[in-house]
């Protein structure tokens, strides 16, 4: 089972780590345009947050701020994100293509990446959160 | 210098290869197993493949590791013992497929050549145009998110689809 470790080193570790390793989680999305890294390593890094944060404090610590149903549903809504993207340009071009759009093409491109990125971060992390506390759960499994 | 970095690590990967397969502790398999994810992002970054070695480091050597030693903690870390009969049919078929691979990489362009048929299909015209088209220097992530989004769209899915199956394979009794 995963418990709390009574000791300041790795409680104190990952509390400075969490947090930073959430930063980074978000400097992947944000900057996945102009560097390596993007909406999958980025929902990857912010699940490892969490399951960092139940290795160190125990797993009554994630699952104060996992919520499994809700979690699950923030995957959907990071799945219709995407599918949102794709929609917008339907009426006056084609699915997930934005050249009908009255925009200037390339930047709405660009923004385009930045949405379907977020949708799959959204997507990416809670899942492997919610794997990972039903992997984690003490209950036997059924 | 980076061939012979390249070679170490490919012999590391066959070692830790072969002590995940052979480890008779499923615990020392699973954290081989880490190991090689490790080692793959290095060889991965070591050949230029950034954003490649990005995703193995956060998923084959962190994520995964750490679900299989999850998944340890709730059944068991013993080995079941192979059916002895069929240890010889196994080891034929993994000797058939050794061989056809073998035979199958000296059909494979050189490593990096730039008349492989995967350099002169598209990716040319997505490297010429992609930062006119879509602004992003990196052409990887406007592969993935632009140009081949309906892959990007679909595997999306399937990782929806794999949460919700795991959480409702897995859910509380009591639910």
């Amino acid at each position: 089972m995963i418990e709390r470790h009574e000791s300041v080193v790795v409680t104190s570790f990952v509390r400075v780590t969490v947090p930073l390793a959430q930063l980074f989680g978000l400097y992947v999305l944000v900057h996945g345009h102009e560097s390596p890294g993007g909406g999958f390593q980025a929902g990857v890094i912010l699940a490892g947050s969490y399951i960092l944060l139940a290795l160190g404090l125990g797993r009554e610590a994630l699952e104060r701020h996992v919520d499994e149903p809700r979690w699950i549903a923030l995957a959907a809504a990071g799945v219709l994100l995407y599918l949102a993207a794709g929609v917008i340009g339907l009426p006056r071009g084609a699915f997930l293509d934005y050249s009908g759009l009255p925009v200037d093409g390339a930047r709405a491109r660009w923004l385009g990446i930045l949405v379907i990125e977020t949708g799959v971060t959204l997507a990416v992390a809670t899942t492997l959160v919610v794997i990972f506390c039903r992997l984690a759960a003490r209950e036997p499994m059924a | 210098m980076s061939e012979v970095l390249l070679a170490a690590l490919l012999v590391l990967l066959v070692a830790l290869a072969v002590t995940a397969v052979r480890a008779g502790d499923l615990l020392v398999a699973a954290l081989a197993l880490g190991a090689y994810g490790f080692a793959m992002a290095l060889t991965w970054a070591a050949i230029g493949a950034a954003d490649v070695s990005f995703t193995e480091a956060v998923v084959g050597a962190g994520a995964t590791t750490v679900f299989m030693l999850a998944a340890l903690l709730r059944t068991t870390r013993r080995r079941s013992v192979a059916t002895p009969g069929l240890r010889w049919v196994v080891l034929a078929m993994v000797a058939v497929f050794a061989v056809e691979l073998t035979w199958l990489i000296a059909a494979l362009p050189p490593w990096g050549d730039p008349a492989a048929p995967a350099s002169v299909h598209v990716s040319p015209r997505y490297l010429a145009d992609v930062l006119r088209e879509t602004g992003t220097p990196n052409a990887v992530t406007a592969v993935l998110a632009d140009y081949r989004s309906y892959d990007t769209l679909i595997e999306t899915v399937v990782i929806f689809t794999a949460g919700l199956g795991c959480w409702l394979l897995l859910a509380r009794p009591d639910r």
